[in-house]
C-alpha cells in the first residue's frame, strides 16, 4: 500500500472537514493506519481550515510536511495558492473553481489574485494542475453544498481505492434529504477527472 | 471495534467506559469537544459551569461523593481552576478525580500560551500524557484507577494536535455496569482544611508522590524503542509522533507518565545510548528533569521552545543540531511567491457585536488605525475574551485590551481609579460576563468605579461553537434550564444605571452610551441580540442602489463579509446577507442608498 499524504484546504463552512473526515474513515476501512488533524483556529468566524490527512502502513505524525503533499486539494482558489509549498515535487493539486474574497483586501491596495497569478504559483511546484468546475457541477446536481462531494468523487480516481468505498461512506455521513444529489455530484467528480486526465493525456 | 476518533472523543469515551458519573467543563478550544461528547451519552450528569473554577469544585464535591468525576478545560482555564486544582491535591478525593488540561501551542485560538505540565508539578498532582487518541482512550481508565489508589487528582494533560487529531482506536472496553453508589463519608481531617488539618495532608502528600514515584516505574505505556544506540530520544504527547517521523532509526524513551517521570527507565534509557536528546513542544519540561538526574541531555538549544512543533520544526532543528544531514533540497521555487492577501477570523455578517462596536469606534477613536497617545475627549475601551475581540482588527479597531476571561472590568476600574483624564468603556460577552465579569462588576459598585460595561448579550458562547451558559437557560444536554437574567442579576448587584438596548439600533446604542458617559458611579448597558449562527437567523437580503452610491465607503467601516466594492461601488452579496435580521449598513449609509431587496 502506497502512503497517501493531503492537504485539503479552504474557508470555514465549505466541507473541508467533513471532506477530509470522509477520506480518513475510507482510508481506515480500507486497511490503511489514519491519522487526520484540522487547524480550524477560529475558522468557523471566516478564517483559513487546513487538513492534514494522512494513510500509510504507520502514521507516526499527524500533520504533513512541507514539499511532501502527494494532494493539495484546494476548495478555494487563494488557499490553494497559500499553501502550494506542502506540494511534494509533481504532486497533484486539484482546485475547486470558487473564490471567497477575504475582507482584509476589501479598501486595501492588494488584490484577489487571477488565475492566471495562482496558476504561477502551483507551477513552481508542480505541472499537475486540475481547476474543477465543481461549483458549476453542484448546481446542475441541485445541492449548491455539494461542492466537497464533486472534489471528492475527482480525487477518487487518482487513488487506488473502489469507487465504492467512497460512496459506502458517503452514504453512511449524509442525511437522506442531500444524499442522491450528494452521490450524483461524487459521480459528476469521477468522470470530469476522467475527461481531464484524458485531455491531459495522463495514464491512471 | 475500530473507530477513527479524534483525542477529545476517545477522551470522552474513555471516561464514559471508565465510568465517570459526573463531568464538567466551561467550553474553551481545544477541550470543547470532550464535555460536549460526553453529553451525548446516557447515565451520567454533565454540565456547563460557571467557569472552570466552579467546574472543577463540582467535579471534586463528586469525588468527594465517592463517584468518578471529571473536570476538563483549556489550558488557561487550569489558571483560572488553580486554586480548587490545588485543594484537590491537599485534600485528596474518595471516587476518581480526573482533570483534563488541553493546552494551545502556537495559539491557535487563545490569548496566550504556557505549558500546564509546570501546573502538576505545581501541585503535586500526578500527570500523565497520551500520544494519540488510542492511549487517550486508554488511559482513562488508568487515570481513575491511579486517582483511587493514591487519593489525589490526577491531570490528563493533551495539547491542540492530540485533542484535534483523529486516529484509529480499537474501542475494548464498555461501561461497567455495577458503578460505586454515592455516598458520603464524614472526615473532618481529610475534608475541611483548616491548618491543624491541613499540615498533617502535607504529609500525605509528599508520601503519595513517593509512592507514585515507584509506581510509574512499572506504568505500561511507558516505553522504551532501542534502535540505532548512537541517539536515544525522549518525548511525550505529540512531539513523539513527530519525533519518530523525523528520525526513522534512533532510539527513543516514550514517557506518558510525565509527572512524576520513571527516573529509574529514563536512567536505564540513557545507558543504553550514546546521547540523550529530548524533543518536547513549548517549555524543557522533561529536559529540566533529565538535568536534575544528571543526564546531559540537550533539546532546546536546536528545538523552539515558542509554539507548535511540526515534524518539519522537528527535522530543521536536527538538520541545524547536526543530528540528521540535510535532505537534497526537493524543490526551491524559481521565483518568489507573491504576497497573498491573509485571510483572517472577521464578524459574521448579522453579528450583533458589529454594531456596538462600530458606535464605540465612531464615539470612541478618532484614529483608530495609529496607536499612540490618546486624545483628550477619546474613550478608552478595555475588552475581554469572546468572539467581539475580533473588533480589534480593521475596520472596526475599536478596542484597547483584551488579556483574560473577565478582565476587562477590573482593568477599566484601574485606569479610571489611576487618574487617566478619558472615561473607559468596558465591552464584554454573556458568557464571560457570568464567566468572571460579576466579581469585577461588583467592585466596581462597591468602590464606586466611573465606569460604563457593555455587556454584548448573544445568548450562546458563541466562538467556541454555541454552548449554554448560565444567562442562556439551555444546559449542556441542550435542555432547557433556569436562566440567569443578566439585567435582574445586575440590578442586584447593586448597579442604579441599567439599561438594555437592541444590538440592531445604532442610534439607541449610541444615545445610551453618551447618557452613561456623562453620568457618575458604574452604569451597564446590556446590548442583546442573538448569535445568528446560533439561532440560525434569516432575513430578507438588502442591496444596495448603484445610482444612490457615491463611493463614501461607509459602509465597509462595520466590515460586514457580505459587502464588497465592484467598480468602485458597494455591492451586498445577497447569499450572505442577513439584511432585515440585521439591517446596520442600512443605518449607517449616508445616502439612504441601501435598503430591502424588492421593496
Amino acid at each position: 500500500m502506497k502512503d497517501v499524504n493531503v492537504l485539503m484546504v479552504g474557508v470555514g463552512g465549505q466541507g473541508v472537514i467533513l471532506g477530509s473526515d470522509a477520506m480518513s474513515e475510507i482510508g481506515m476501512n480500507s486497511g490503511y493506519d489514519v491519522k487526520k488533524t484540522d487547524s480550524l483556529g477560529m475558522a468557523q468566524r471566516g478564517g483559513s481550515v487546513v487538513s492534514h490527512v494522512r494513510w500509510g502502513e504507520h502514521v507516526f505524525s499527524p500533520m504533513v510536511k512541507r514539499g511532501e503533499a502527494d494532494f493539495l486539494i484546494g476548495f478555494e482558489q487563494l488557499e490553494a495558492a497559500r499553501w502550494a509549498p506542502y506540494l511534494k515535487p509533481g504532486g497533484v493539486v486539484i482546485v475547486a473553481d470558487v473564490v471567497v474574497i477575504p475582507i482584509s483586501i476589501i479598501g486595501s491596495n492588494m488584490h484577489y489574485p487571477t488565475w492566471k497569478e495562482i496558476e504561477g504559483i502551483l507551477k513552481q511546484y508542480t505541472e499537475q494542475i486540475y481547476l474543477i468546475p465543481a461549483p458549476r457541477i453542484a448546481h446542475e446536481v441541485g445541492n449548491l453544498r455539494a461542492i466537497n462531494m464533486v472534489i471528492l468523487g475527482f480525487l477518487s480516481e487518482f487513488l487506488e481505492l473502489k469507487s465504492e468505498a467512497w460512496t459506502e461512506n458517503i452514504r453512511r455521513r449524509l442525511p437522506p434529504k442531500f444524499l442522491e444529489s450528494s452521490l450524483k455530484a461524487f459521480t459528476r467528480g469521477v468522470e470530469e477527472a476522467k475527461a481531464m486526465r484524458l485531455a491531459k493525456g495522463v495514464k491512471k | 471495534m475500530k473507530q477513527l476518533l479524534s483525542g477529545n472523543e476517545a477522551m470522552a469515551l474513555g471516561a464514559y467506559h471508565a465510568g465517570v458519573v459526573v463531568a464538567t467543563a466551561y467550553p474553551g478550544t481545544p477541550s470543547t469537544e470532550i464535555l460536549e461528547n460526553l453529553a451525548r451519552q446516557d447515565g451520567i450528569y454533565v454540565e456547563w459551569s460557571t467557569n472552570e473554577k466552579v467546574a472543577l469544585e463540582v467535579a471534586m464535591g463528586a469525588a468527594y461523593g465517592g463517584v468518578r468525576a471529571l473536570a476538563s478545560m483549556k489550558h488557561v482555564g487550569l489558571n483560572v481552576a488553580a486554586d480548587p486544582f490545588f485543594a484537590a491535591s491537599t485534600t485528596g478525593i474518595i471516587g476518581g478525580l480526573v482533570v483534563i488540561s488541553c493546552d494551545d501551542p502556537g495559539e491557535h485560538s487563545s490569548q496566550g500560551e504556557q505549558d500546564n505540565r509546570h501546573l502538576a508539578k505545581f501541585a503535586k498532582v500526578p500527570m500523565l500524557e497520551p500520544t494519540d487518541s488510542q492511549e487517550a482512550y486508554d488511559l482513562m481508565d488508568w487515570l481513575f484507577k491511579i486517582s483511587e489508589e493514591f487519593d489525589t487528582p490526577v491531570l490528563l494533560r493533551a495539547t491542540t494536535r492530540i485533542s484535534h487529531c483523529k486516529t484509529v482506536v480499537d474501542v475494548s472496553r464498555e461501561r461497567k455496569a455495577d458503578l460505586k453508589q454515592p455516598a458520603f463519608i464524614r472526615s473532618p481531617s481529610k475534608f475541611v482544611m483548616v491548618p491543624s488539618n491541613a499540615r498533617p495532608r502535607r504529609n500525605v502528600m509528599e508520601d503519595r508522590i513517593v509512592k507514585l514515584r515507584s509506581y510509574v516505574e512499572s506504568f505500561p505505556m511507558n516505553e522504551m524503542i532501542l534502535g540505532d544506540r548512537k541517539l536515544g530520544i525522549v518525548s511525550s504527547g505529540v512531539a513523539y509522533q513527530h519525533a519518530r517521523e523525523v528520525f526513522k532509526n534512533a532510539s527513543f524513551l516514550k514517557l506518558v507518565t510525565t509527572y512524576p517521570i520513571p527516573v529509574n527507565l529514563v536512567r536505564r534509557f540513557a545507558k543504553e545510548v550514546e546521547r540523550v536528546i529530548v524533543i518536547e513542544e513549548l517549555d524543557p519540561y522533561l529536559e529540566e528533569e533529565l538535568h536534575q538526574l544528571g543526564i546531559p541531555a540537550t533539546g532546546k538549544d536546536f528545538i523552539p521552545i515558542i509554539g507548535e512543533l511540526t515534524p518539519e520544526i522537528v527535522e530543521q532543528g536536527a538538520i541545524k543540531a547536526g543530528l540528521l544531514s540535510a535532505p537534497k533540497l526537493v524543490h526551491k521555487p524559481a521565483v518568489s511567491a507573491p504576497q497573498l492577501p491573509a485571510r483572517r477570523p472577521q464578524l459574521c455578517a448579522g453579528c450583533p457585536h458589529v454594531g456596538t462596536e462600530y458606535v464605540l469606534r465612531q464615539l470612541c477613536f478618532q484614529n483608530p488605525s495609529s496607536p499612540g497617545p490618546i486624545k483628550k475627549g477619546e474613550v478608552i475601551v478595555t475588552s475581554d475574551i469572546g468572539c467581539y475581540t475580533l473588533g480589534v482588527y480593521p475596520p472596526l479597531s475599536a478596542l484597547d485590551t483584551c488579556a483574560c476571561m473577565g478582565a476587562s472590568i477590573g482593568q477599566a476600574i484601574g485606569l479610571q481609579k489611576a487618574g487617566v483624564p478619558n472615561k473607559v468603556v468596558a465591552v464584554l460577552g454573556d458568557s464571560t460576563f457570568v464567566h468572571s465579569g460579576i466579581t469585577g462588576l461588583v467592585d466596581a459598585v462597591y468602590n464606586q468605579g466611573n465606569i460604563t460595561v457593555i455587556i454584548l448579550d448573544n445568548g450562546t458562547t458563541a466562538m467556541t461553537g454555541h454552548q449554554g451558559h448560565p444567562g442562556t437557560g439551555i444546559s449542556a444536554r441542550r435542555t432547557k434550564a433556569t436562566a440567569v437574567k443578566l439585567e435582574k442579576l445586575v440590578e442586584g448587584l447593586g448597579v442604579k444605571n441599567v439599561n438594555v438596548v437592541n444590538a440592531f439600533d445604532l442610534k439607541a446604542i449610541e444615545s445610551t452610551l453618551k447618557r452613561c458617559l456623562e453620568t457618575e458611579g458604574p452604569s451597564v448597558i446590556i446590548s442583546r441580540g442573538p448569535c445568528p449562527l446560533n439561532v440560525k437567523a434569516t432575513g430578507k437580503p438588502f442591496k444596495v442602489d448603484a445610482e444612490q452610491c457615491t463611493s463614501c465607503y461607509t459602509c465597509l467601516d462595520i466590515g460586514c463579509p457580505a459587502i464588497s466594492l465592484s467598480d468602485d461601488k458597494a455591492v451586498i452579496d445577497a447569499g450572505v446577507c442577513l439584511g432585515t435580521a440585521c439591517g446596520i449598513c442600512a443605518q449607517v449609509c449616508p445616502q439612504e442608498a441601501i435598503s430591502e431587496i424588492g421593496k
